[in-house]
């Protein structure tokens, strides 16, 4: 009887221990969301409201209308999407080169792209810069978009996966008389879809939140992204509360959608690059 | 015949491997060369490059602001690590349980991860507004007089301390679990038939055996906050007076806000360095693991 009350009372305390957490990992959340549905009146106030006396919907109006908001987040999807869908196309037609074909310096080769996975973007970001000047890609979404497809990590990424696909696939394919296009996108690509799909993910999310490439890049209000303009929203109205967090509502939710729907993928692509951002 | 095949390899490689390949050396590989001859000249983008040899280490070595930076990033890593490892690993060992609500407890532990750093910022100067924002409330709940936060020289920096480490604790969570899986489940029903506690079993199984991943989180987490930018530029940029200003958010200003190109790459460079140190020492430490 005694053993069954102590047992009780260690998963009481278990329990506890988890909702705190969680309260402490959700709170600036939900602070975020209530505060984004305040009137101005309602925010500077001691002790704060948690649920707003009266909701408005004034501050998202607000921020759209005065703000291109929607361009931002037009300006975000567009540039994730583009920089996800060449990051998947190049490293997988690459990956499978360095897993399935057979040349002179292939390894050689691979241990390069390996040995720069160890420079920080910092380091590179500045000839990133130069070199997107002499192009004329400054300010211009082939600037934001172009030199972010090719991290090396998705490289990486799809060569491991393409070795893990048995010889004898495509050694029967190849007798069948396929070339490597045949074999590369009817054998080796639907074998590796979870993996294309980690990447995806992980590269959408990426770009999604790429805050200091846009920050370089762009200078006009006209190609920001979300995080970008987010930035500038604060320039602006630092101290309207109530509209920057209407704004951050704003930005957060699709990427929150697609989480929801991919939350294995989002964990693997971060497990697997040790890679948050 | 075996010729005919050798010419085909080479055409489909320029198929397959030649985009990747071009991108790769004109975003990847040139900058880094290029980055290195940089540093060893001045330019302000405008002007003619000139060759000024190792000036620019020199000025570093020497430059006050540098090794400001230099300390502030060792102080954020100092409060940092410890708190998110901490808590990384107590969250990963709570929630490695079969419970009620798991899928809930991981999902919103893991929920600031995937935000972009800038909400979150945004979000936390909120938070640490002195006088209306929730976190000075709380405090004011118990009694205390909360203090000025971003605001205050001596308390910005573990205001981003906090935050930071509030975002990435799910990160680190995920890493642990996927090391707490790789655990045999036969060490514990040993443990329990010689009648180990749990709290015994926590120390002499999970914690051991969860060197190497320890050890990965570590220097990963490390690696990524030698880096850290986006919170310090959004909360503070970097002040107030220089409290939290960090290492690449030096190279920011001196890249893109003064346009010494040459200065800039040689500060990149001395990251480089630190992260190298701890890069290589990973690779050494997982080489020895696998033997």
């Amino acid at each position: 009887m005694k053993a069954n009350h102590q047992a009780v009372i260690r998963k009481f305390l278990f329990y506890l221990l988890l909702v705190v957490g969680a309260f402490i990992m959700l709170v600036p959340f939900l602070w975020m969301i209530s505060t984004s549905f305040k009137g101005s009146g309602a925010v500077m106030v001691f002790p704060p409201e948690f649920i707003p006396n009266e909701l408005t919907f004034a501050n998202y109006q607000e921020v759209v209308g005065k703000f291109p908001m929607m361009k931002f987040l037009w300006n975000s999807l567009l540039v994730a999407f583009l920089t996800t869908i060449g990051q998947i196309i190049f490293s997988s037609m690459a990956g499978y080169a360095f897993a399935r074909m057979h040349f002179k310096g292939r390894d050689p080769l691979f241990l390069l792209y390996l040995a720069t996975m160890m420079v920080p973007t910092q380091v590179t970001m500045i000839p990133q810069f130069i070199l997107i000047r002499e192009f004329g890609w400054l300010d211009s979404y082939q600037g934001l978009i172009i030199p972010t497809m090719f991290a090396v990590f998705g490289t990486f990424l799809m060569r491991q996966a393409m070795l893990s696909i048995p010889r004898e696939l495509e050694e029967a394919a190849f007798m069948d008389g396929a070339n490597h296009l045949r074999v590369f996108w009817h054998v080796c690509i639907p074998l590796i879809k979870p993996m294309i799909a980690t990447l995806g993910i992980f590269t959408f999310m990426q770009s999604w939140n790429n805050f200091l490439w846009p920050l370089i890049v762009v200078s006009s209000n006209e190609l920001a992204t979300l995080p970008l303009g987010l930035s500038l929203l604060q320039g602006r109205w630092s101290t309207d509360w109530s509209l920057m967090m209407s704004g951050v509502v704003i930005s957060v939710v699709p990427i929150l959608i697609v989480y929801l729907f991919a939350q294995k993928y989002f964990i693997q692509g971060m497990t697997m690059s040790g890679m948050k951002e | 015949m075996v010729g005919m095949k050798k010419r085909n390899t080479y055409l489909w490689l320029i198929v397959f491997l030649l985009p990747n390949f071009l991108g790769f050396i004109l975003f990847i590989g040139f900058p880094i060369i290029s980055s290195f001859g940089l540093s060893f000249t001045q330019w302000d983008l405008l002007g003619s490059i000139s060759f000024v040899g190792f000036d620019n280490y020199i000025r570093m070595v020497q430059d006050e602001e540098f090794w400001r930076a230099f300390r502030n990033t060792f102080l954020f890593i100092f409060g940092y690590l410890p708190l998110v490892m901490v808590f990384g690993l107590a969250c990963a060992l709570l929630l490695n349980k079969q419970m009620k609500l798991r899928a809930f407890f991981r999902a919103s532990y893991f929920l600031p991860v995937i935000t972009s750093w800038v909400a979150v910022s945004l979000v936390w100067k909120w938070l640490y507004n002195p006088n209306y924002g929730l976190i000075n409330y709380f405090l004011s709940l118990i009694g205390i007089d909360g203090p000025q936060w971003l605001h205050d020289p001596s308390t910005a920096m573990i205001g981003i301390i906090l935050a930071s480490a509030w975002k990435d604790i799910g990160f680190v969570m995920v890493l642990f679990l996927g090391g707490l899986q790789n655990i045999s489940p036969s060490y514990y029903e040993a443990g329990s038939i010689d009648g180990a506690s749990k709290f015994r079993m926590l120390w002499s199984i999970t914690i051991p055996l969860l060197g190497p991943t320890t050890f990965f989180v570590t220097v990963i987490s490390l690696i990524n906050s030698f880096q850290v930018f986006d919170q310090v530029m959004i909360m503070t940029e970097g002040g107030p007076s220089g409290s939290t200003t960090v290492m690449v958010q030096n190279i920011y200003n001196y890249a893109f806000r003064y346009y010494e190109m040459g200065y800039a790459s040689a500060m990149s460079w001395a990251l480089f360095i630190v992260i190298f140190f701890f890069t290589w020492l990973q690779i050494k430490f997982q080489d020895k693991g696998a033997n």
